[in-house]
């Protein structure tokens, strides 16, 4: 049986198609257009990516799942990320790390069984002068402690 | 519809100068990543608040980063007539009032400004320019970050823009790459070949198509450099990329960018649309039998796509994977035809070379590595930013002159060069002047251009780690060398961070780092052993420590330091109690507290929170401190604990 929502995800990834002319080298823009319209990569769009270009479905997973960016299962509504780069490092980001790990209850990469928080790392924001430096839906704090971290959460929740 | 390249630049001036000598007042604000990330959105928004309250009428721009990080946001307010002011660390409050104090009261608020520019001074108010941060800079890549609205192409060209295409256009492809080739200039992307003679093997490779890629793909953590530019002036990399194109013989060229910076994206997007209204890019450029046609492709989040073969596999659809070389980019690159790869900064150099000459060019910098270099200065420094200097500077120039040394009185431990593929250099290095040879020799690299700043709170073996942990993480898994090498390089690391290592595991490290220096495929594996190499080599001590007596000097490593509450010291206060994330303190009001050690996640909170006057916390490594069983009654002379609310350090 086919269910509404199938047929509205198959709608929505044709409309991405469309855009694109079937060749090898669209893998990846197509990959990412319909990573932002359904927020992660549904099996039934990588198979239809599949067919569109023409390429083995292992292929299509091969390069997806080389890629930092691509998801395969939803993500929570709203994101934490923590920034892992060296000034951050050095500046304490392990310790902001632990403690959202500890009161979200996942690691990175996880998301809460509730679907409400996706915990994420990120290799550096480039706010190197603000260290160590999280973003909680999109806004950036900077300077955290792990006081803060509570609070920011606290808020958020 | 044609224009001529003189119209269009007559045009651009014009614009340019009624917008210098401007009626109304103007507002500068440095709106990249950085500066929205500390908050100048709202800044903005309420100086135009303030602006509409008074009915001042004002023009308002968006620029770059002008590199002054640690002063972010910045603001630079300029009227009519006078030179202009730059105003840093904004909050909308402060900057509401300076737009008061300043447009409407005539009083410019010294105490605010960091510095003016223009012929004429302001009482009390040094000069932007000669402010110790930017006075050894030499900004050539940078030339108009900051200073012009990225996305108006007119803005680029009446300060120069495009005239290094039309003067290579008028040149044989030939005596545009003696140009180059004249001016020194080394790829900017860390390995530093020559780009002329890059050139020049591209260009004689037969085929009749041929590419040109722009790699944006900045991975490095800590490095920042190629995102400013494009965002404060994507037209100086375009320009270059034009230019090389013309050079090589290309009619199609790439930029590839991470998908991680959103705004250089957009930038780029509005830039090629601006030169296409001007016949800047596609087909006969400006009425020429040149053609040249841009795509973008964003980056997916794969470190490993820096390197020039992987990326071009990326491009290309593909895993992005690197393949051996030869057959070089050069000969067979993407799509198997001849494909010449440059980074953001090279590009952005090769179109100040073609506006200026290379002799000029040349005239800076050291004898093997010509012309100036970008740095990302960051970490335990001062004043962090984004910084152009000439090749050959000291580093204790760039750390104590331009950065303002070490914060909170601590001692410099070591600077960090070259990102994940760099290396750790200590204080007996300061007087190395950073160029190719000098920091490779020293067991780093230039590398992009990430320069990250540690003190002595910086355990080197907790670093070594963490570098290794990176590119452990972003190994592509193809090569083993650099597959299993750096696994097994960061399982020693872990070991000894965590108080386990042997003493024989130092020596395990350097044979295994060269053997993966020397057997992976690309610069990945290549340089990934350069942090360890080098904090054995410069920091053996530290290694020794954690080894032999399981303590971690710098207090750094979690599973060797431990926290307690000093009972002589302690007033009872509770403020640690009540903030400890992991209820791991036990204590009462005017009583001893006490840390559970098993429960204790060490965190530092209670370090953090403990009000300095009491300082009744102690971090220690491999010692321990004798603490009651259970609280008791404080003994320490009673001090004022202040409200009860008070919850920060002070």
């Amino acid at each position: 049986m086919i269910t509404l929502a199938e047929i509205d995800i198959k709608e929505q990834l044709n409309e991405i198609l469309s855009h694109y002319s079937g060749r090898r080298d669209e893998l990846i823009p197509i990959l990412q257009g319909a990573q932002e319209q359904f927020g992660y990569l549904p099996l039934e769009v990588m198979l239809g990516i599949a067919k569109f270009l023409r390429l083995s479905e292992s292929t299509v997973f091969g390069v997806a799942t080389f890629y930092a960016q691509f998801k395969f299962v939803p993500s929570g509504k709203r994101t934490v990320k923590i920034c892992r780069g060296t000034a951050c490092h050095v500046r304490g980001a392990p310790r902001i790390l632990d403690e959202v790990e500890k009161r979200l209850g996942i690691k990175p990469g996880g998301t809460t069984d509730d679907l409400e928080y996706s915990l994420e790392t990120i290799a550096c924001f480039g706010s190197c002068a603000l260290a160590p430096v999280m973003v909680a839906d999109d806004k950036v704090y900077g300077r955290m402690t792990p006081t803060k971290v509570g609070q920011i959460l606290g808020d958020t929740k | 519809m044609a224009m001529t390249f003189d119209e269009i630049r007559t045009q651009a001036v014009s614009e340019w100068e009624a917008l210098e000598h401007s009626e109304k007042p103007r507002i500068l604000i440095g709106a990249a990543t950085c500066g929205q990330a500390v908050g100048a959105t709202a800044v903005l928004e309420a100086i135009e608040t303030k602006l509409d309250q008074h009915n001042i009428e004002a023009i308002i721009t968006q620029v770059g980063c002008i590199g002054l990080c640690y002063a972010e946001p910045i603001v630079n307010i300029i009227k009519p007539g006078r030179p202009h002011i730059y105003y840093g660390n904004l909050t909308p409050e402060l900057a509401s009032q300076i737009v008061e104090d300043y447009l409407i009261n005539d009083d410019p608020r010294p105490d605010l400004a960091l510095g003016t520019v223009g012929d004429s001074s302001v009482k009390d108010i040094p000069k932007f320019f000669e402010l110790p941060m930017l006075k050894p800079q030499v900004r050539v890549a940078l030339r108009n970050c900051g200073l012009i609205d990225p996305e108006n192409i007119n803005h680029y060209i009446a300060n120069g823009g495009y005239s290094g295409l039309v003067r290579a256009l008028g040149m044989t492809p030939e005596t545009v790459i003696e140009e180059v080739k004249k001016s020194g200039l080394r790829g900017r992307g860390g390995a530093g070949f020559p780009t002329g003679l890059k050139w020049e093997f591209c260009r004689k490779s037969p085929g009749t198509v041929k590419y040109v890629i722009c790699n944006a793909d900045e991975g490095d953590p800590g490095a920042f450099m190629d995102r400013s530019l494009l965002e404060g002036d994507p037209h100086a990399v375009l320009e270059g990329m034009l230019i090389g194109a013309y050079a090589i013989g290309a009619t199609e060229g790439y930029i590839y960018i991470r998908a991680e910076y959103p705004l250089a994206i957009k930038r780029l997007k509005v830039a090629l649309k601006q030169m296409e209204e001007y016949g800047l890019v596609g087909d006969n450029i400006l009425g020429s039998d040149f053609s040249f046609h841009i795509k973008i492709k964003q980056g997916a989040g794969a470190f490993v796509c820096g390197e020039e073969t992987a990326l071009m596999a990326s491009i290309e659809g593909k895993r992005g994977m690197p393949r051996s070389r030869p057959p070089f980019p050069a000969q067979a690159g993407l799509w198997g035809k001849p494909t010449n790869i440059n980074n953001v900064e090279t590009w952005g150099n090769v179109s100040a070379i073609l506006q200026r000459g290379g002799d000029w060019y040349a005239s800076y910098g050291s004898e093997t590595s010509k012309g100036t270099k970008t740095f990302a200065l960051a970490g335990k420094i001062e004043r962090t930013g984004l910084i152009e200097v000439p090749m050959g500077m000291h580093l204790r120039e760039i750390i104590y002159g331009i950065g303002g040394g070490i914060p909170d009185d601590k001692r410099f431990k070591a600077v960090q060069t070259g990102g994940p593929s760099g290396g750790c250099l200590p204080a007996s290095h300061l007087d190395l002047p950073v160029d190719y040879e000098s920091l490779t020799q020293a067991g780093s690299i230039m590398g992009s251009g990430g320069m990250v700043v540690m003190d002595e709170d910086t355990c080197m073996v907790d670093v070594a780690r963490y570098f290794l942990s990176f590119t452990q993480a972003e190994s592509c898994g193809k090569c083993v060398p650099c597959r299993l090498g750096t696994k097994q390089m960061l399982d020693i690391l872990d070991n000894i961070c965590t108080g386990k290592g042997k003493p024989e595991d130092i020596d395990l490290l350097l044979e295994l780092g060269e053997q993966v220096k020397a057997g992976s495929l690309c610069g990945l594996g290549q340089t990934a052993p350069n942090p360890v190499l080098t904090t054995t080599r410069y920091f053996q001590d530290e290694y020794e420590a954690h080894i032999n007596k399981q303590q971690c000097p710098a207090l750094v490593c979690r599973e060797l330091i431990s926290y307690y509450i000093l009972p002589d010291k302690c007033q009872g206060c509770g403020i640690c109690l009540r903030e400890c994330p992991s209820e791991a303190i036990s204590g009462g009001k005017r009583m001893v507290h006490i840390i559970d050690q098993s429960k204790c996640s060490k965190c530092g909170t209670c370090l953090d929170v403990c009000p300095t006057r009491f300082g009744a916390v102690a971090k220690v490594s491999g010692e321990k401190v004798s603490v009651p069983k259970k609280p008791i009654p404080v003994t320490a002379p009673k001090l004022n604990t202040g409200t009860s609310s008070q919850s920060s350090k002070e």
